[in-house]
């Protein structure tokens, strides 16, 4: 019983990071076919955000709390600026935008280690995060929950924003349906630089996050990117609820995995898993009807 | 077909012309490092042959090309290791990290002849597996290069997870012998570096052979449409995962070459960054023509060693900027170029070269009286 406890939450806890990364991709992504391989560099902002707040606010907790939306800032205006420049050239390109945010991407991550060095650094835990809960005998660290806690909230968040705002009510209809949009008097261009803010910004978020579970390093976000981007080929395009279901599942099972063998098998096994998901449902968990004939 | 027959000419002009350089030139003026090192990069520029066929021409954005390219190189360098491993019939490495055991799949890379089937023949099933997998189910485009990209990060934490029987990190290396001709001796390098040259001109004259027939037209057809080949009755999925296999291929022979020469495989030439950094002379040669892949990819790889020697960070922002650059501005890369200058140039004259489609397969491929290069839209 207690194994079994430790295993969910462990695969809640991985899931939980996967969904705060792949939440901004959901928008940036799923929504606007945009395979932006710098996200994980905006994580990695997020995260060495986390780090120099800690020198400005000599209180963690307060640093914290402050690095979360001063990264969700930085990181956005990362993704607007990358918007503005590159990508709003190569909308009808897709695969190209994952080339050039790549190689935005090496620049970016260079940039770090010039300035921030190659070795790793860690952000302390703010006293309220340091220490654990035992829930039936087991004990799950509160930095974890706090992870849980912040990626449901981003979850809950995010769909207000796109349900019951009027920019929401632009950011779908931008997506459903550009030029329809467009003389409905919605202006797509500033539309898009929104969307790329939310979505960018969210991996800011992740990235504050991230520096409360290990070290930071300049090829932080590399390493979370590629597995947040499968959680969004599962979830299906560009759905929240498909990616809250993917990333908890691809956690547990990530976490199964590993108890019953080791982690760089665990790694290969939830690919395969995938590949034979993807024969069942091509299109991912949740799928939209569309006329398209693919 | 005039027209396609002169361009036909050119590229044998032009692989004749390359076959003298890699053969008689470059041995003759290089020293035997230097030598070694294009040997290296000709390695890339095979993978970069088949990056083009599968990436240019067929539109499949293969971001795991490292796997197939580390199963070849591993391949060679279980046979190297087990050949060098003397009476005890055990690698050194092995008694490092692990039991002292030769591990059951080993086994078969003692023999030669198994090793050098394996060496296309394991990237060739992998590639089938995962080709079918993913384009029967119509998954492509953006999915198809992320699930190529997780592949290439699963087999490099795969490597690196299994010390004892891969060497981890550090790969296999210290290799003394290549099926019996004794590594160190230079007129044996020298000789490695001429197989890899000959190598490299067959795979280039087949993909020639390969891009003009039937079968090359089919490939841009999906490209262009996957639709409308699937109307006209052919399987897209079946078409797409020839290439694929193809490139699967290429990338495993040059992994087991690159194995021989550079004396080392290890996970830091399969994973993720080494898998896109085999895209970036693709890109810049000409994605969709042949001679492009190769000498973009070339001289990339000479640009490295030359920048990242003595100026490492500056390699990196380099290449960044490539990668944004190229893509972003100049799609066709700079095979495009030739092409808008020929484009250019007869407009000037005032020869508008316009001629009939080519009714030889279902989609015209060429546009007639550009050059290879310019021959065929980037994908779109």
């Amino acid at each position: 019983m207690e194994t079994l406890i430790s295993q969910v939450f462990a695969g809640l806890s991985v899931g939980s990071i996967l969904l705060l990364i792949a939440l901004g991709l959901v928008l940036t992504f799923g929504q606007m076919g945009v395979i932006n391989m710098a996200q994980g560099e905006f994580i990695m902002a997020g995260a060495y955000t986390a780090y120099v707040m800690q020198f400005v606010f000599t209180n963690p907790g307060v640093s914290l709390l402050i690095s979360l939306p001063v990264a969700f800032a930085l990181a956005g205006l990362l993704g607007v600026v990358l918007e503005a420049t590159l990508l709003r050239r190569m909308y009808d390109r897709p695969l190209d935008t994952l080339l050039v945010t790549w190689g935005v991407a090496l620049i970016l991550q260079q940039v770090a280690r010039d300035v921030f060095g190659a070795p790793n650094v860690d952000v302390p835990a703010p006293s309220f995060l340091s220490g654990s809960v035992s829930f039936f005998g087991v004990a799950l660290p509160l930095s974890r929950l706090f992870i849980l806690a912040l990626s449901l909230a981003a979850v809950i968040g995010l769909t207000l924003v796109l349900v019951r705002t009027s920019l929401g009510r632009r950011i779908r209809a931008t997506v459903q349906n550009r030029p329809l949009a467009e003389t409905s008097g919605i202006s797509t261009r500033s539309t898009d630089r929104m969307t790329f803010f939310l979505g960018s910004g969210l991996a800011g978020i992740a990235g504050v996050a991230l520096s409360q579970v290990g070290s930071i390093g300049p090829t932080l976000g590399t390493n979370y990117v590629i597995d947040a981007f499968l959680v969004v080929v599962v979830g299906g395009i560009g759905q929240i609820k498909g990616a809250v279901i993917a990333a908890f599942a691809l956690g547990l099972l990530r976490a199964g995995f590993e108890y019953e063998t080791s982690a760089s098998i665990a790694k290969v096994l939830v690919f395969v898993a995938i590949v034979i998901f993807l024969q069942v449902r091509p299109q991912g968990i949740v799928n939209v009807r569309t006329r398209s004939l693919a | 077909m005039k027209l396609l027959t002169s361009s036909s000419t050119r590229v044998w002009i032009g692989l004749a012309v390359l076959a003298v350089l890699l053969l008689g030139v470059a041995p003759a003026l290089l020293s035997d490092f230097r030598l070694g090192l294009l040997g290296k990069y000709l390695c890339f520029a095979i993978v970069a042959v088949g990056i083009g066929l599968a990436w240019g021409r067929g539109g499949m954005l293969t971001l795991g090309q490292g796997v197939f390219f580390g199963l070849g190189g591993y391949v060679m360098a279980m046979h190297m290791k087990l050949d060098d491993a003397g009476p005890s019939g055990v690698p050194d490495f092995l008694q490092l990290y692990g039991s002292g055991q030769v591990p059951g799949w080993w086994e078969p890379f003692r023999s030669g002849v198994v090793t050098l089937l394996a060496i296309p023949l394991v990237p060739a099933v992998l590639a089938v597996v995962l080709g079918l997998a993913t384009f029967k189910r119509k998954v492509r485009g953006a999915y198809f290069a992320i699930l190529s990209q997780a592949l290439a990060a699963a087999f490099a934490i795969l490597l690196i997870g299994n010390q004892a029987t891969t060497g981890g990190t550090n790969g296999l290396n210290g290799f003394r012998s290549f099926f019996g001709y004794d590594l160190s001796d230079p007129a044996n390098r020298q000789m490695v570096y001429f197989l890899i040259a000959i190598v490299l001109l067959v795979m280039m004259a087949l993909t020639w052979q390969l891009m003009t027939s039937r079968y090359g037209e089919l490939l841009v057809a999906c490209r262009d449409s996957e639709e409308r080949v699937r109307f006209l009755g052919y399987d897209p999925a079946n078409v797409k995962t020839v290439a694929y296999v193809i490139a699967a291929v290429m990338a495993g022979i040059a992994g087991a070459l690159f194995t021989v020469i550079v004396g080392i495989i290890s996970p830091a030439d399969v994973g993720i960054v080494p898998s896109i950094g085999m895209l970036i002379g693709v890109a810049i040669g000409g994605r969709t023509t042949l001679f492009g892949p190769v000498l973009g990819t070339i001289a990339v790889a000479w640009l490295e060693t030359s920048l990242s020697e003595s100026f490492p960070s500056f390699w990196v922002y380099f290449q960044g900027a490539l990668f944004m650059l190229v893509v972003a501005f100049l799609p066709g890369g700079l095979a495009s170029l030739g092409g808008g200058l020929t484009g250019l140039r007869d407009r000037l004259a005032g020869r508008h070269r316009s001629g009939p489609p080519d009714p030889g397969g279902p989609v015209a491929a060429d546009a007639p009286g550009v050059s290879d290069a310019a021959m065929v839209k980037g994908p779109a």
